[in-house]
């Protein structure tokens, strides 16, 4: 039921004092004259309807969420219990420069640790996700030939395998987008590559390891290839949780990038945000960088960019993230980040060589952190969909792998276990997916009807989107 | 113990040469050997060592320490401190909704999306809008967003009013330096948008105007009239609005408004230095499809029962990708439960209350700033913010106040200074803050 039905006339918490000044209301114009239908319930009544929500939720704390390219790892409860620090939390953006000085310290040691790990110069914690840190990230290339009065440079280029955010952030900053085909490999054609370079190119999106979890060995030419012709290269760090403490994006040739604080560093993803995605740079775009930068060394201050692009939204970015994530880093510090990427590479593998024997897989050689498989064949021979697959997981209680994506692989399941996850559940995760293997084969329409354990069975999104009810109708009631 | 090497991995050693044997390689290395040498990093990272986590507890605490917490605040500008009922963290710390992700596999986020369905209701019922998403990244980004969602082929230029937030005008610009869509500011005059500049500048190019209301003043604009010249130059009409005023005053459906945003932080969202916080937005049935973001859909599953999905999927990036409306494809999913729970918790009274209270002290505030010697700028009718301007220089008045334990209004410039008052303002504050700048 909706918490609007359950709202009774009357019922309501007891939380604010009587009014102890004059009552002063607006004038007739500017009254509102409209109802308002905010439920009305007893704390207990709305305290349980949350509880009875949670019920229908899957979280990592749940189980296994194999889902790639999102980084799912466990998420640390120290984070949370610093991040509700009054000290942090009861903090007004705009308070007085010496009586923030911790907020700023947590800035200035983020920075400093993330720039250790990414090999950039500066870094900014305004955007508030991934796809405004690769907006953010665009902006500072455009800025840059800007500056040197070079106009000629409408495009940015983008492997087919990218994420689709980043075709789209290029286009609202203005760029039309060259999308290049990736080689049999699924690393990037050197040849395409080549042909795309020119001198109305601004720069490449890439992410390495790239989405079918593969180290592209050539990436050192991939970014001169970009160099010489005058772009800039932006790094898409949604991968990063592969490689940290084994390579870093400024030493691979990348002059941009972007970071998932809520993948890579272990802040709760919170059902879809709030994320955070700090957009770091080499020394010569850090003119243009949005927002304020923390400078100082006892006395800390908030300096504006000489050529800053602006303000990307309200403030210095999703602060309550950067506390958790900076709590993550001094946890792990620098023989615990690379364990990580270590783990997360090592879980993968070994989960991919699990399923090997029966799952075919896109690309066979020794992944990264995530593994693509495809079920092309599968659904071929017995009709079973790796949305089917997918729906199976979810009656033995395990996330699916992201489906679908990316989209050079057909009927792709791409899966990222994590460096969190035991032996045990990866060995039980494997049985599971094995286990619908068989039943793909002996029934398969057990298959196309799941899920049958899970609150509600698959919907009809055709529908929904066909005649659209985004909000509950209050004229419906009596 | 000691230095951190675990990085919560629960794969003991013995384990991970059980799971290299049966990969087939020998070491760790090996795994990483096809990356080529000349792009390794030669060496450790130049970060400090790991912690336990009592170190790490108490090295932050001791960093959280070094902020001052303001037991009294008079401070707004774009970011409230309201009452936060104690049921919104109880309810946003559950982990089933805290650690999972977008709700992709509806079958099993049938709560995330039911409260986001919820929040939608809410966000329409509030603004007196048709249509909400999933909500977006703050009050300035849905702004932005807005105003993105109006500009087409012959009409790409947006007025924005001078009075808005600056933090929201700087967005904006951004946003616009991006797509290249035009940017005209509407100027201020006596401290609510210019009509007769509006007149002028607003025709048959302009895609939309943007106002705020209460604008970052304060006052009141002229909505219902601002609202009349856009529609006539055939633009779209855009308001921002902080969403506790809609407790008393008019909706932007009743202004008659296409498009409502506004910053959802003062709806149960801590302070936070600034974020996480969360952007609305509504629109009306027409422009439903244009919404940037995650929006959620009722439909039935197949044996007929009612459920949730993510829906009209085909705007988004992810389909779409270059052709998309927007990039944008997080929503602050934990931010709008948040909403949602102190909507629900407040319930249809205390949302008045709420606003009555904030409307009356800051009157109260203004009256007694008044009998002081401060004189009030706002000329017409004005919320919980107003602006007051004298002899005294602000950073002298707001320095005697920090003595004492309180944050003043927000120093606009030397004299003039931009106060708020909240449910969370007494009687007894109000006297004892205007008591000290009455002294200096």
């Amino acid at each position: 039921m909706l918490v609007f039905e359950k709202s009774r006339k009357g019922r309501r918490l007891s939380l604010l004092p009587e009014c102890d000044v004059e009552v002063v209301l607006p004038e007739e114009k500017d009254k509102r004259k409209l109802a308002l239908h905010m439920p009305e319930l007893s704390e207990n009544e709305l305290s349980r309807h949350y509880t009875e929500l949670a019920k229908k939720c899957h979280g990592v704390n749940d189980g296994f969420y194999p889902l790639g390219s999102c980084t799912m790892k466990y998420n640390p409860k120290i984070n949370e219990d610093m991040a509700a620090l009054k000290g942090f939390t009861d903090i007004h953006p705009l308070q007085p420069a010496h009586t923030v000085q911790g907020c700023m310290e947590v800035i200035k040691t983020a920075e400093e640790y993330l720039c250790g790990i990414t090999g950039m110069e500066r870094m900014t914690f305004q955007p508030a996700a991934g796809a405004h840190g690769e907006f953010t990230g665009l902006l500072l290339i455009k800025a840059y030939h800007e500056s040197r009065g070079d106009k000629k440079r409408t495009k940015i280029i983008v492997p087919d395998s990218a994420h689709g955010t980043n075709p789209a952030s290029a286009v609202m900053a203005g760029y039309s987008v060259v999308s290049i085909p990736s080689g049999s490999d699924g690393c990037v054609d050197l040849v395409k590559l080549k042909e795309a370079a020119g001198d109305d190119v601004a720069g490449l999106m890439l992410t390495n390891p790239n989405t079918v979890g593969l180290f592209d060995k050539n990436i050192l030419e991939i970014t001169r290839i970009i160099h010489e012709c005058g772009g800039q290269c932006y790094y898409d760090g949604a991968n990063l949780n592969a490689v940290m403490g084994m390579v870093r994006p400024g030493d691979m040739g990348f002059d941009v990038i972007h970071l998932n604080l809520h993948k890579t560093f272990s802040t709760p993803h919170g059902g879809g945000g709030p994320g955070s995605g700090p957009v770091g740079c080499k020394e010569h775009l850090a003119q243009f960088l949005p927002s304020v930068l923390v400078e100082g060394e006892e006395e800390l201050s908030f300096v504006k960019p000489a050529n800053s692009i602006g303000e990307l939204k309200s403030f210095y970015g999703n602060f309550l993230v950067v506390v958790r994530a900076l709590t993550y880093l001094m946890t792990l510090g620098k023989e615990g980040i690379p364990a990580a990427s270590k783990g997360a590479v090592l879980n993968a593998n070994y989960m991919m060589h699990k399923l090997k024997d029966c799952y075919t897989m896109a690309y066979e050689e020794v992944c990264m952190h995530e593994f693509v498989m495809s079920l092309s064949d599968l659904k071929k021979k017995t009709g079973v969909s790796a949305m089917d697959i997918a729906k199976g997981l979810l009656d033995n209680g395990i996330h699916p792998p992201t489906m679908y994506f990316p989209l050079i692989v057909d009927e792709a399941l791409m899966i990222e276990p994590t460096e969190t996850e035991s032996k045990e559940t990866l060995d039980g995760a494997a049985d599971v997916f094995r286990k619908l293997y068989e039943i793909a084969q002996s029934d398969a329409d057990k298959l196309h009807a799941a899920p049958v354990k899970t609150p509600v069975e698959r919907l009809d999104e055709v529908e929904a989107a066909r005649h659209p009810v985004l909000k509950y109708d209050f004229n419906r009631e009596k | 113990m000691g230095k951190n090497t675990f990085g919560y991995i629960p794969v003991t050693e013995k384990e991970q040469e059980e799971m290299l044997k049966e990969i087939g390689v020998s070491s760790m290395d090996e795994l990483f050997a096809h990356i080529p040498d000349e792009v390794k990093l030669s060496g450790e990272l130049q970060i400090p060592s790991g912690m336990t986590e009592l170190e790490v507890r108490r090295k932050i605490e001791g960093i959280a320490e070094k902020n001052r917490v303001f037991p009294v605040c008079f401070r707004g500008a774009g970011a409230y401190r309201h009452f936060i009922p104690s049921i919104v963290k109880s309810v946003i710390s559950k982990e089933n909704f805290l650690t999972a992700y977008t709700p992709y596999q509806a079958e099993i986020s049938q709560g995330i999306l039911q409260t986001i369905f919820e929040y939608q209701t809410m966000i329409c019922d509030l603004t007196g809008m048709d249509a909400s998403n999933a909500s977006v990244y703050d009050g300035a980004s849905a702004a932005a967003e807005s105003i993105a969602m109006c500009c087409e082929r012959k009409r790409k230029k947006a007025l924005v009013s001078e009075t808005v937030n600056p933090y929201v005008l700087e967005t904006i610009k951004t946003y616009c330096f991006g797509s290249g869509h035009e940017l005209v500011i509407v100027p201020e005059k006596d401290g609510v948008t210019d009509m007769e500049a509006l007149k002028e500048l607003a025709d048959d190019t302009t895609a939309c105007v943007y106002i705020q209301h209460p604008n970052f003043y304060g006052s009141l604009e002229e909505a219902q009239e601002i609202g009349e010249i856009v529609h006539a130059s055939g633009a779209r009409y855009i308001m921002g609005v902080n969403p506790i005023s809609l407790g008393v005053l008019k909706t932007p459906g009743e202004y008659g408004a296409d498009i409502a945003v506004g910053e959802g932080q003062p709806f149960g969202l801590d302070l936070a230095f600034g974020g996480p916080y969360l952007g609305f937005m509504a629109c009306n049935a027409k422009l439903t499809r244009k919404l940037p973001g995650r929006i959620v859909g009722q439909t039935t599953d197949r044996s007929g029962r009612r459920g949730y999905v993510l829906t009209l999927q085909a705007r988004e990036q992810h389909i779409r990708r270059e052709k998309a409306s927007s990039n944008v494809c997080s929503n602050q999913a934990l931010c709008a439960l948040a909403v949602g729970v102190y909507l629900s918790a407040m319930g249809k009274e205390g949302l008045k209350c709420m606003a009555v209270q904030c409307m009356s002290k800051a009157h109260y505030m203004a009256g007694e700033l008044e009998k002081s010697g401060f004189e009030i700028e706002n000329g017409g009718e004005y919320f919980h913010e107003f602006i007051t301007v004298s002899e005294k220089p602000s950073e002298k008045v707001l320095a005697v106040l920090e003595t004492k334990g309180i944050l003043g209004g927000y120093p606009l410039d030397d004299h003039r200074i931009l106060w708020c008052c909240t449910e969370m303002n007494s009687k007894e504050d109000i006297d004892r803050a205007v008591a000290l700048a009455r002294e200096v």
